[in-house]
């Protein structure tokens, strides 16, 4: 199977520059000498004690990594409720790779149709992810999830026990959901005011010519940009071709 | 030992207000480095600088901007930047209640739970009230000049709010091409039931490590004790079931015990 991000940061990153202009960079310096530091003349360290740190290579790291593989190792299956929302982190779409059409297909309707989850974990860029991996309209999606010791509990936080409450307040409280329920989320509740005021500015300026710079900047990779629809298609047009 | 709330407001239902504190549920427990200077072995200083003149650029002198297309910035000053910011509030306003589970997991970002502020009933009737009701309330709040959206939802006796992503950071399964499952035969799905049946069981998060990061931490650990430590070399593979194969293998015996080419 192949991966794609379901998600992706809508946030408007603002840059750092110069009185004049020019986009600041992130320079390295000796503590003890002030010098100027190459990527050669630095190396990681985990700090064990105050101050004290054990320094890790690359070449070490890599070799605790786990092998590399496509494999989503499915482990298990379990009702969708049963796993608590704090849990996910992060969705990706799955797209069947090479010849697996129909057993995405398959693994698909069948989850869709049990209500069911599964529980897998898998290797992304020398990392190790626990996923749910979970079914809709036909499409399998990957959720990453936090694992145990990630996320906290009630008690871990010392948040009070239950207190006695009154059946009645409880009531009230429940028409008070009543009256204010719907059917479901609108968009329009998620939409990112803060940004679009910011592009609103932005685009006022632009037009004006105001505080407008040009900076020449470092050319950076081209930036890979995946049609997930058309990936989608083709995979599962493939099936027919078959 | 409590922890400490990161964050204090009410959530506003009408006119009906709850006060609450806001903890965070999710800790990083991710490994992290430091950068060190390969000589000395100590922390390297970092400094943002102008890359024609090498010097530093003093944090007041520093001009944000937008990068509108590569090369292209539109400065913003820091009085725009603060006119653009939410007004600030201790509102958690709950603007509607929807069933539980409607809300879609795409739009999970960062969980938090809610505790009681002061007086602690009105607090654990609200998350009384919504599950009795199975429903999970939608929340906006601003924090820390960040304007947020939520679910309001009852974990347990107790309350979490979980932030949920912006409109257009989402692509919806419902804007991807529905495959149909044409094509499918009864059989295959009866095979397709039966292999997800054989790996039925219940969700107990503690069953998972994240391995990788604990045999970081060991190696770390044995090192900084003067250990040599054997580095894995050829690494195994873990005999484990892959699904898609199974899946693979069963419909390829399906197809031989038919012979049939499937349209």
């Amino acid at each position: 199977m192949d991966l794609y991000p379901a998600v992706r940061s809508g946030r408007a990153g603002l840059r750092m520059l110069c009185p004049d202009g020019v986009p600041l960079s992130r320079r390295y310096y000796s503590p003890e000498s002030g010098k100027e530091l190459d990527d050669d003349e630095m190396v990681r360290g985990y700090e064990i004690d105050k101050g004290k740190y054990v320094i890790v290579t690359d070449e070490e790291l890599e070799r605790l990594e786990p092998e590399k593989s496509r494999d989503i190792d499915l482990r298990r299956f379990v009702k969708k409720e049963e796993i608590e929302p704090i849990y996910f982190e992060r969705a990706y779409f799955l797209a069947p790779a090479g010849g697996s059409v129909k057993a995405y297909q398959l693994l698909a309707e069948t989850m869709e149709k049990s209500g069911r989850a599964g529980i897998a974990t898998f290797v992304m860029r020398g990392k190790e992810y626990l996923v749910a991996i979970l079914a809709e309209n036909g499409i399998l999606r990957a959720e990453t999830m936090r694992f145990a010791d990630e996320v906290r509990s009630p008690k871990d936080l010392g948040l009070p026990r239950p207190s006695r409450i009154s059946k009645t307040a409880v009531r009230r409280f429940e028409k008070l959901i009543q009256t204010r329920s719907a059917k479901e989320l609108s968009r329009d509740e998620l939409r990112d005011e803060q940004t679009e005021r910011l592009m609103n500015l932005v685009e006022r300026k632009m037009s004006r010519h105001k505080d407008v710079v040009e900076a020449e900047v470092a050319e950076r990779g081209p930036a890979r940009v995946v049609d997930l629809m058309e990936v989608l298609k083709k995979s599962l047009a493939r099936k027919r071709a078959a | 030992m409590a922890a400490r709330a990161i964050w204090a407001g009410q959530i506003k239902i009408g006119s009906t207000a709850v006060p609450v504190k806001l903890y965070s549920a999710a800790q990083d427990k991710s490994i992290h480095f430091h950068i060190l200077d390969a000589k000395t072995k100590s922390r390297v200083k970092q400094h943002m600088v102008n890359p024609e003149t090498g010097e530093e650029v003093p944090q007041e002198e520093i001009q944000k901007a937008y990068e509108v297309e590569r090369g292209t910035f539109v400065q913003l000053s820091d009085e725009e930047l603060s006119s653009l910011e939410p007004k600030a509030s201790r509102d958690i306003e709950v603007t509607r209640f929807v069933p539980a589970g409607q809300v879609s997991h795409l739009w999970y970002e960062r969980p938090y739970f809610l505790g009681p502020d002061g007086n602690s009933e009105a607090y654990f009737v609200l998350a009384e009230a919504l599950r009795n009701q199975e429903k999970e309330g939608v929340a906006r709040w601003v924090m820390r000049k960040k304007a947020y959206a939520g679910a309001l939802r009852p974990n347990g006796d107790y309350l979490a709010l979980i932030t949920l992503r912006h409109a257009d950071e989402v692509l919806s399964p419902r804007d991807l091409p529905a495959p149909q499952a044409r094509g499918l035969t009864s059989k295959e799905l009866k095979m397709a039931e039966q292999l997800v049946g054989a790996l039925e069981g219940e969700f107990d998060p503690e069953d998972f490590r994240d391995e990788y990061g604990d045999r970081v931490l060991d190696f770390i650990k044995a090192k900084a004790k003067g250990r040599k430590v054997k580095l894995p070399g050829a690494r195994e593979k873990r005999p484990t079931v892959s699904l898609a194969d199974e899946l693979a293998k069963s419909l390829k015996s399906l197809k031989g015990a038919k012979e049939k080419k499937v349209a």
